[in-house]
């Protein structure tokens, strides 16, 4: 396959950035796209050029680094898969391919495709966690769960923190993001007990972080590699809605987001 | 005070404030459907008088109006925010494969609002200012809106502006009540699909029954002399 690449270069985050075109030839219907990133990179630094930089580490769909937008598509033209499973033969030959990085004012460009998405990190280290105490191991079928929430919030917990929902969405929202957050945990009795506190901080940083706001056109779902459903945006609000109707006088955790 | 609201509490109440309008719609279209009645508009002048009279309804025009004016103003300042959310776009432009009306909910809304100012000032105000005709049934004086209607319609370009504006408006609606819902936190896998099949027989009711109005007396209607 003969293919035409017009990449977004930027040295620095605060350098201006331009989209660059390179003509790539011979590459493998069978290749993934990181493969042939990784064959452009080599004939640029074989020229002397600076290789294009791009997230990626497991390769196998599973760590969420791979931050590239695709022809108009966070992981390019496949459902479900993340770029590093994004095969070549979704291709056809002599293709223009646009490659852009998220795109967000909470992820900050630091150079060519890779963005910081602290943002992220930010909001799960505001509540993304369950609090255990130490002690004995406590046994494993001592707290029954129903089936069904266990696979509703296995199907959560899929989330890899990719970033795809915000950089769909045509707010930049990450509601997708913290709604499985929210959902994982909240569907489980472990999860239970810092429920109302988690979603209040989890929504407060979100906001903090600028993210934009939810309009439920479901760009989100219809890219993430994980296949996370707007169910789990309705749970946050839900939770949302119960934390703060529901909470005791004095106990409405306040934050940037105020109510 | 909008702009301290956290992000869902706003979409809360847009969604809240956007599901009372399409209730107050409907009442709206019930209304106005009595104009097409062919006895040179009693019914429809006397429910009209009714609903400039009665107490409570006067009482409701507070509740409408200030939703509307929640609407429009939570509308204004989320989509400023989605703006700055992403302050550098995309060169190819992002593909979804969601409901192409959600993504222009700002732009249908705006031009919505702006002939709302039209139609107020061609009828609402036309009414309330007393610059209207009147007519007597039965010994009581009452406002003639159904000849006000009639003369407007017979327009063409002020029937053509009426349809262009409430097919804005059925496109508004098509984003409208499955949104409202699922803002709410409303959403099942068992009746999620039956609300989107609600949502949308909703807006096409809505724009339809509307609609009707201007094309029916615009081809099949005289003015009464």
């Amino acid at each position: 396959m003969d293919l035409t690449l017009k990449i977004w270069r930027q040295p620095n985050a605060s350098s201006k950035g331009k989209f660059v075109t390179y003509k790539i030839k011979d590459i493998s219907p069978g290749s993934s796209f990181l493969e042939m990133m990784d064959e452009l990179n080599e004939s640029l630094v074989t020229k002397g050029d600076e290789p294009v930089a791009f997230d990626h580490d497991c390769r196998e769909g599973i760590c969420g680094t791979c931050s590239m937008f695709i022809n108009g598509r966070p992981h390019g033209p496949d459902t479900g898969v993340t770029t590093c499973q994004l095969h070549m033969r979704k291709f056809k030959d002599g293709d223009t391919i646009v490659i852009e990085p998220w795109r967000a004012r909470a992820f900050p460009v630091l150079k060519d495709l890779i963005v910081d998405r602290t943002a992220f990190d930010k909001i799960v280290q505001a509540g993304g966690y369950v609090s255990v105490n130490t002690g004995g191991v406590p046994d494993g079928n001592a707290i029954p769960i129903p089936k069904v929430d266990a696979e509703l919030a296995m199907d959560a917990a899929a989330c890899i923190s990719c970033g795809a929902c915000v950089a769909a969405c045509k707010n930049a929202s990450a509601m997708l993001f913290v709604g499985a957050f929210v959902s994982k945990f909240a569907l489980l009795p472990q999860g239970r007990i810092e429920a109302h506190e988690r979603v209040q901080k989890m929504v407060a940083e979100m906001d903090r972080q600028g993210f934009g706001n939810c309009t439920n056109t479901g760009a989100c779902e219809a890219e993430c590699p994980k296949l996370i459903t707007l169910e789990n945006i309705a749970r946050l609000n839900r939770e949302f809605l119960a934390a703060k109707l529901g909470a005791r006088k004095g106990e409405n955790v306040r934050g940037g987001g105020g109510i | 005070m909008a702009l301290k609201y956290s992000s869902i509490t706003k979409k809360v109440i847009m969604s809240l404030a956007g599901l009372f309008l399409i209730a107050f719609l409907f009442v709206h279209m019930t209304v106005n459907l009595l104009v097409l009645i062919n006895d040179n508009g009693e019914t429809f002048n006397k429910a009209a008088h009714f609903m400039v009279s009665n107490p409570i309804i006067q009482f409701m025009q507070i509740f409408l109006f200030g939703g509307f004016i929640i609407h429009i103003i939570m509308g204004i300042v989320l989509q400023i925010q989605n703006w700055k959310a992403r302050p550098k776009r995309y060169k190819v432009a992002p593909y979804s494969e969601m409901s192409p009306f959600s993504k222009f909910m700002i732009h249908t809304g705006m031009l919505i609002f702006l002939v709302l100012i039209y139609h107020l000032y061609n009828f609402f105000f036309q009414a309330k200012t007393g610059n209207i005709e009147h007519v007597v049934y039965n010994g009581t004086e009452y406002e003639d809106m159904a000849k006000l209607v009639l003369v407007k319609f017979r327009q063409l370009p002020h029937t053509i502006i009426y349809i262009i504006w409430l097919l804005l408006l059925g496109f508004h609606l098509d984003h409208a009540f499955h949104s409202g819902l699922q803002s709410l936190g409303f959403n099942h896998n068992k009746y999620t699909p039956t609300v989107f099949i609600i949502s949308r027989i909703i807006a096409i009711v809505l724009t339809v029954g509307f609609i009707t109005i201007p094309v029916v007396i615009y081809f099949y209607r005289q003015l009464p002399v």
